[in-house]
């Protein structure tokens, strides 16, 4: 990426009569301007006038600014930003997909309603659940879906008394978000210090008014939750259900699946787990899975499989109701199916351990100059409680500024609030060894620096096109669009 | 040799890690797992499929949808992206990336989400966008849920019965499980029935009111006046809004809404059986702390240079868990730069351009198809731009026409009843495509 900002905003190249569209002729005999007058716009909108040139290097330039997974190692904890495989969008960019209207009858659409099923039944049998629906738009997008599911269910069994939802104090924001969003209450249940769900706890917490317990297994930091058998026992003797967040997935591939820890209901990250592009923030898909028997609680619409073999798009009564225009964010889904059928169910199961591998290298090659407070092995990520050496006064946000320098993503930092310097790093299996020995050199070489020359760490990034933002300033006196900042300069 | 293209590890670099853990085997690092949660059989899943295979397989799914005319709309609009969207889209520096936490090596994400903001203010009217939400329904949803964050107490929306069927459905999910009372305004001959509308506000306890504009019969509903009495009850005007249209239509900005949300989709994105579309959420300064979803904003670095961060960022889901504005977090972004560039090159004049052919060729099918005598407008006389109501005569059914339509490779349209058809005009069909469309209604046995 650039080392230098590309600095200019499209509507700085704007020049008045300038165009960069393409239409054809217009040879029809009634117009717009026949349109009321109170209908229309006094004025058109302010939008840039540019040419096709200037768009393209434009967004060109301005995309060097930026670092994506092919730009370079991105070990952002809880994030599992693996390598996004190039021939699946090279599929998703059929045009036998992209002309499809939602409204087309179903049998226009077999080859899409197909993608649609098989993906769901892959999913199925990787979760160890009876069916999945793939419409949630992204991770907290399918939290909310599965925990309508719950409260569908439980309202069926006419416990509208189940206004609770247990949520381990590790939990990602996402999860008490989500339930707030469902109309739950949220009771955050204790961790043991070894980063674990205390059971003691939670069997306190749980009474009649529990809907679920939400978790992630490995938790979020990384540590598998051993206890897991006890918990969904306890939990489903108290009524409740259990509820997994797939955001952690990853390690999972190959070694267990969340059905057989107990778990009723779950989301998945397609855009974490499957592989598919983040694109800087989304697209991404929270495909939903239930154990047998609550399949028809799943939101509408759903594709069925016919006797005949083929496919339909049905709505049904007993659904939790539609949480989506149609069924979802389609692309993906190629993407996804690709990946899965790209690596076969053999190199699938290899997924989560050699994730693993890279999680437990990178941690024990660093666990001499960074505290670790929860000793390994861990699963796909882990969390350092900042530098070992506290006396230096270098702060978790330091090392990870310092680690721009060196041409690496920063891990998550900051979260899980468990500890005051967390710094949760996520290798995945599509690094290379030599990858990760240049993270870790990068590491242990930030450490070093923290001893011998705090203040270049202190005052990182050094190297990078941006340096310390004044993110007090953006707050403060908020700048959100192009005519606030023509305002600004006015003023 | 490496197990597979993704996977780098050789043998070797598994063995020499492993000691570096401490362990002998992969199986070791999952020693915590209980044997009896252990996975103990292969996945039943396909073997590996070659990059070969891979294309094939889905060519093959390919040859089973079927390309069709599209005179469908119904919330979702058959436009032209160009060469250019597609091309940025699919660079990697962009698509590639997560949200973007780290401004050092973010600007371009920040960028493009600020330029962003700045358009769809541009055609609502508005004064603040956020970066993005679902698509139109789910971002509805969120505005209903943002009025009542708004209003103390209060916790009853309106919601207008011209609204599009599949963003009201989603809106009532969320209300239902967020005990949110919603009630439809009935409508009258296409329109929101405004007699109704202020007899519904008279008890003073309703939160938000949910508006379609153009609604989902694709009329331009006159709306003067409503923010005035919604804000006169201490209630939100919330306009879901169709993106391409507010090129040349009133914004909803200078009607006095509180809220503007909608589907982006028609700013040129692919059909793609549903998505990934685009939600947005515009609204005022004074509303700014309740938006939820991320929002980007200017400042300055160290050196003095403009650059572009996330901001106000208290009202979300990593900072305030369960008392956050909404639960969103991945969003829709890329959709954001498609939107950028799709508005960059079309600008204000090619925007006006599309509806022009949208609205033109409308009414020349609509000419066309009256001709037959078979088909004619429900609402000759509301204001629309591409889109519209039609009734068949008696015999003729829609789904007749449907049919008949279908067998000539056209969609003629999304039924709406059993002799009413909703079809919509885009740039994309062709004076030749209309005519087709009327000689088969006019060629269909009765």
């Amino acid at each position: 990426m650039n080392r230098r900002l590309y600095d200019k905003l499209i509507f700085e190249h704007s020049r008045a009569g300038r165009h960069g569209y393409s239409l054809p002729r217009n040879s029809f005999d009634r117009h717009i301007d026949e349109l009321p007058q109170s209908c229309r716009r006094a004025e058109a909108p302010a939008l840039p006038e540019v040419d096709e040139p200037t768009v393209v290097r434009h967004y060109t330039n301005s995309s060097t600014n930026n670092f994506g997974v092919d730009t370079g190692f991105y070990p952002l904890g809880s994030c599992t930003m693996k390598y996004n495989p190039k021939i699946n969008d090279a599929l998703a960019a059929s045009r036998s997909i992209a002309t499809l209207h939602p409204m087309q009858p179903a049998d226009t659409v077999q080859g899409a309603l197909t993608i649609y099923w098989e993906l769901q039944r892959a999913l199925s049998e990787i979760g160890g659940m009876a069916e999945f629906t793939l419409n949630p738009f992204a991770g907290a997008h399918g939290e909310l879906t599965g925990l309508l599911v719950i409260k569908a269910y439980h309202l069926s069994r006419q416990n509208a008394g189940r206004d609770t939802v247990l949520v381990p104090d590790s939990a990602h924001g996402t999860n008490p978000a989500s339930a707030a969003v469902a109309g739950f209450k949220v009771v955050e249940v204790k961790s043991l210090p070894d980063g674990t769900v205390d059971v003691d706890d939670l069997r306190s917490k749980l009474n009649d008014s529990v809907a679920a317990m939400m978790m992630t297994n490995p938790n979020t930091v990384g540590m598998f939750e051993k206890n897991i058998p006890e918990i969904a026992r306890l939990v489903h003797d108290a009524g409740g259900l259990m509820y997994y967040d797939g955001a952690n997935l990853n390690p999972m591939l190959g070694v267990a699946r969340p059905g057989d820890m107990g778990f009723d209901v779950m989301h998945i990250n397609l855009h974490k787990t499957f592989s598919t592009p983040h694109g800087g923030g989304g697209p991404g898909a929270g495909p939903v899975g239930v154990r047998k028997g609550l399949e028809c609680f799943l939101p509408n619409p759903r594709v069925v499989k016919k006797t005949d073999g083929t496919f339909d798009v049905i709505c049904e009564d007993s659904s939790l109701g539609r949480i989506s225009g149609w069924l979802g964010n389609f692309t993906v889904y190629v993407r996804a199916l690709a990946y899965i059928l790209g690596l076969g169910a053999e190199n699938i199961a290899k997924v989560g351990p050699l994730a693993t591998l890279n999680a437990n290298y990178v941690l024990n090659r660093l666990k001499d100059v960074y505290e670790l407070p929860i000793p390994g092995p861990c699963k796909h990520e882990f969390v350092f409680d900042g530098l070992k050496d506290k006396s230096t006064g270098v702060t978790t946000l330091n090392v990870a500024k310092r680690l721009l320098d060196f041409g690496f993503h920063a891990p998550t930092i900051y979260f899980p609030l468990l500890f005051h310097e967390s710094l949760m790093i996520e290798p995945t299996e599509t690094e290379s060894r030599e990858t990760l020995d240049s993270f870790i050199e990068a590491m242990r070489r930030i450490a070093d620096e923290a001893t011998n020359d705090p203040e270049t760490v202190k005052n990182a990034p050094h190297d990078t096109p941006v340096s310390h933002p004044d993110d007090t300033e953006a707050a403060l006196h908020p700048v959100t669009t192009w005519q606030d900042l023509c305002a600004a300069q006015n003023s | 040799m490496s197990d597979h293209r993704y996977l780098p590890h050789t043998p070797q670099d598994v063995a020499d890690m492993l000691a570096v853990c401490g362990a002998t085997s992969l199986d070791d690092l999952y020693s915590d797992v209980p044997e009896g949660l252990r996975l103990r059989h292969p996945y039943a899943l396909p073997q590996e499929m070659s990059e070969k295979e891979l294309r094939d397989y889905f060519d093959r799914l390919g040859e089973r949808n079927r390309r069709m005319v599209c005179f469908a709309g119904a919330g979702y609009y058959d436009h032209y992206t160009p060469a250019v969207v597609d091309a940025i889209l699919s660079r990697s520096e962009f698509l590639t990336a997560y949200t973007p936490y780290q401004p050092e090596i973010s600007q371009g994400t920040l960028q493009y989400i600020f330029e962003f903001q700045s358009m769809m203010c541009a055609l609502t009217g508005m004064e603040i966008s956020n970066a993005s939400m679902y698509d139109g329904a789910t971002a509805t949803a969120e505005a209903m849920i943002m009025a009542v964050n708004s209003a103390r107490k209060k916790r009853r929306v309106l919601i207008s019965a011209t609204v599009n069927p599949a963003v009201a459905e989603v809106v009532s999910t969320y209300a239902r499980y967020h005990g949110i009372t919603l009630e439809v305004i009935p409508e009258h001959e296409g329109v929101t029935n405004r007699t109704e509308f202020e007899a519904m506000m008279g008890a003073g306890d309703v939160a938000g009111v949910i508006v379609g504009y153009p609604n989902y019969y694709g009329i331009i509903e006159p709306y003067d006046g409503w923010a005035d009495i919604c804000h006169a009850a201490k209630a939100l005007l919330i306009m879901n809004c169709q993106a391409s249209t507010l090129g040349v239509l009133r914004t909803p900005g200078s009607l006095g809404a509180d809220i503007v949300c909608g589907d982006a989709q028609s700013l040129g994105m692919p059909l793609n059986y549903g998505g990934p579309y685009l939600g947005y959420m515009c609204t005022t300064k004074a509303l700014m702390r309740k938006l939820p979803g991320r929002i980007v904003g200017a400042t300055t670095d160290r050196n003095g240079q403009r650059v572009f961060v996330l901001t106000l960022q208290a009202r979300e889901q990593h900072i305030r868990r369960d008392k956050a504005t909404s639960n969103i977090c991945s969003n829709q972004g890329l959709m954001a730069l498609h939107t950028a560039v799709y508005l960059s090159l079309i600008g204000a004049e090619g925007l006006r351009r599309i509806n022009d052919l949208g609205y033109g060729g409308l009414r020349y099918l609509a000419d066309g198809l009256a001709a037959t005598g078979r088909m004619r407008l429900v609402y000759p006389e509301r204001p629309t731009v591409n889109e519209a109501l039609f009734r068949t005569s008696d015999p003729l059914t829609a789904d007749m026409v449907l049919e008949a339509a279908a067998a000539e490779g056209i969609l003629a349209g999304v039924k709406t009843d059993e002799c009413e058809l909703l079809v919509a005009v885009t740039e994309m069909q062709t004076k030749e495509d209309m005519d087709r469309y009327i000689s088969i209604v006019k060629n269909i046995k009765l």
